[in-house]
């Protein structure tokens, strides 16, 4: 599956990468805060579990809080709000 | 975050572990050799555990630290290889350690360069990939396959390769004496290695001091604390300043203004080390258990009384596949490139191509039946050991490859296939096992790591900001 970027709603992006590997997730999450709004929440949709290290490891050197984690059946998703 | 772990998960690890326990009961009562694979098997074991446990992928430490500027990575091997450093350091000393430096030149640092492009394009390094293997992810089984056909036809090309060889290289090959089933003269990795990486000079901190390796001295001042901890603390101190101290400092002023003091640093640089538990409690566990394999496998081979597993298994009646030195690829130690070349070059020999006409193959490792081979038992172990630890922590998924990064794993792993030809061994043989044990080479191919990753990092910034740009543009955000 290709990698996808959507508005859920007003605020609220969603970037799926699913099915990508090292370092794809973290790059595309990593680019799509540094354009999203302070205060925008996005939630990303991954699979590969080495990614949730870094992708928490980055929001916490940027500063930008994850306020939820999921994960179940290999797959995460993590909500972090721009800060 | 709790993942929820199925019961089938559990039933599945259980099945691996009693397999693995089942081959090593059942070879042992055929005969008391196969231990020597069992313990090569086990430590694949550990070594898959603690990879998949601790995220450790050599890949991710240059790369995600100029990607996305996380540093817990370099942090974590950074521990394993101080911890492997005092461990070999205390086999050396006792004259019980299997390690072999490598010779030491400009070759070392173009290999870590190719090499650490290929890493980034692929996702993963080669012990990266065989531990994502273990989790089901098919872009690394992939990865693990191009590295390996890579190799084992890189190896093995004449012809027109040969053109390429400069003439000092092929006159000084041949003046080796090697056998003339090998033909040191015609290949071009037969005559990279005889006539140009076998006149390098071979360098460890404690010769260049003028200790020696096997000395108490040698093994822990000069090999340990010159060649290992004082490098990788510099290292650690780089990283800190470059990557962790803005983001750090701006926490302690966000609390309101104050003074930044030397202690506040030390805190910060402390805080990076223990950042990530997970890598760093893996990196541990990686550092006893690569130093202990080594003790593990001496004492093997003195209770045998042999000096490689070649002489076992012509005892046990394996004839095939021996090298014309009655050896086989018997490191002693962790390694993940020479074996994945074995397989496909036993495959590619049983179909007919002739290849025991190489040095790699026919001189020095040999490619014995993937059953029989004891770094073959480790790699396919270590895969065993990650699945293990991916399903009982919920995170073993089945995943094919998409095409686009199917493409990215095939480039990547020829890049660190051909990297890992050049250099003798890939991040774990030629930087991870080398710079614990002292030698030069390690740190040179890891500097070109370094480069390299940084190369890919910024095709890859590149090649990801144009994809994200279409996407950003359908939701009206300019990029």
């Amino acid at each position: 599956m290709a990698m996808t970027f959507t508005k859920k709603e007003e605020g609220v992006f969603v970037l799926d990468v699913t099915g990508y590997v090292c370092p794809h997730p973290q790059i595309y999450t990593k680019k799509a805060l540094e354009k999203i709004k302070s205060g925008d929440i996005l939630e990303i949709v991954f699979d590969n579990p080495s990614s949730s290290e870094s992708i928490s490891a980055m929001c916490d050197s940027s500063g930008d809080p994850i306020l939820d984690k999921h994960a179940e059946g290999g797959r995460f998703t993590f909500k972090i709000q721009k800060s | 975050m709790e993942i929820p772990v199925p019961r089938r998960n559990v039933v599945w690890a259980y099945a691996i572990v009693g397999f693995f326990g089942l081959v090593s009961i059942l070879t042992f009562a055929l005969h008391e050799y196969y231990i020597y694979l069992s313990a090569y098997l086990w430590f694949g074991f550990i070594y898959g555990m603690c990879l998949q446990y601790g995220r450790f992928c050599f890949a991710s430490a240059f790369r995600d630290l100029f990607a996305v500027g996380v540093p817990r990575m370099v942090v974590g091997i950074m521990i394993a290889t101080i911890l492997f450093a005092f461990t070999s350091a205390l086999v050396s000393s006792t004259g019980w350690s299997t390690f072999h430096p490598a010779p030491t030149s400009v070759h070392a640092l173009i290999a870590g360069i190719i090499f650490g492009v290929g890493m980034v394009f692929a996702g993963g390094c080669a012990s990266g990939s065989l531990y994502k293997a273990g989790e089901g992810n098919g872009v690394a089984v992939l990865v693990i396959l191009s590295i390996s056909v890579t190799q084992s036809i890189f190896v093995d090309v004449a012809g027109w390769m040969n053109k390429l060889v400069p003439p000092s290289w092929h006159a000084s090959a041949l003046q080796k004496g090697l056998p003339e089933s090998i033909g040191a003269g015609d290949g071009w990795v037969d005559q990279y290695l005889a006539g140009y990486v076998w006149n390098q000079p071979i360098r460890t901190f404690a010769q260049s001091l003028g200790l020696k390796d096997d000395s108490m001295v040698g093994a822990f001042v000069g090999n340990t604390l010159c060649g290992v901890v004082l490098p990788a603390l510099l290292l650690l101190t780089v990283v800190y300043i470059f990557w962790v101290r803005k983001s750090y400092m701006k926490k302690l002023t966000a609390q309101g203004p104050r003074v930044i003091t030397f202690a506040d640093h030390v805190r910060g640089f402390w805080g990076m080390i223990v950042a990530s538990k997970r890598t760093a409690i893996a990196g541990l566990l990686l550092g006893i258990a690569c130093g202990l394999q080594m003790f593990v496998i001496e004492g093997m081979r003195m209770k045998f009384g042999v000096k490689n597993a070649g002489t076992l298994l012509e005892r046990l009646g394996f004839n095939f596949g021996i090298s014309a030195k009655g050896t086989v690829f018997d490191p002693g130690y962790w390694y993940v490139t020479t074996q994945e070349a074995q397989w496909v070059g036993w495959v590619l020999q049983k179909l007919g191509w002739e290849n025991m006409d190489n040095i790699y193959f026919g001189w020095v490792n040999g490619i014995p039946s993937p059953a029989i081979n004891p770094a073959d038992w480790m790699s396919v172990a270590l895969i065993g050991g990650a699945a293990v630890m991916a399903l009982l922590h919920g995170e073993f998924k089945f995943k094919m490859p998409t095409k686009e990064l199917a493409v990215w794993a095939i480039i990547g792993g020829m890049g660190m296939g051909i990297g890992s030809r050049l250099a003798l061994g890939c991040n774990v043989g030629a930087f991870f096992v080398r710079t614990a044990n002292g030698d030069m080479s390690g740190w040179l191919f890891g500097l070109g790591m370094f480069g390299g990753a940084y190369i890919g990092v910024k095709f890859f910034n590149w090649y990801t900001e144009r994809k994200m740009a279409k996407e950003m543009a359908q939701c009206d955000i300019a990029f």
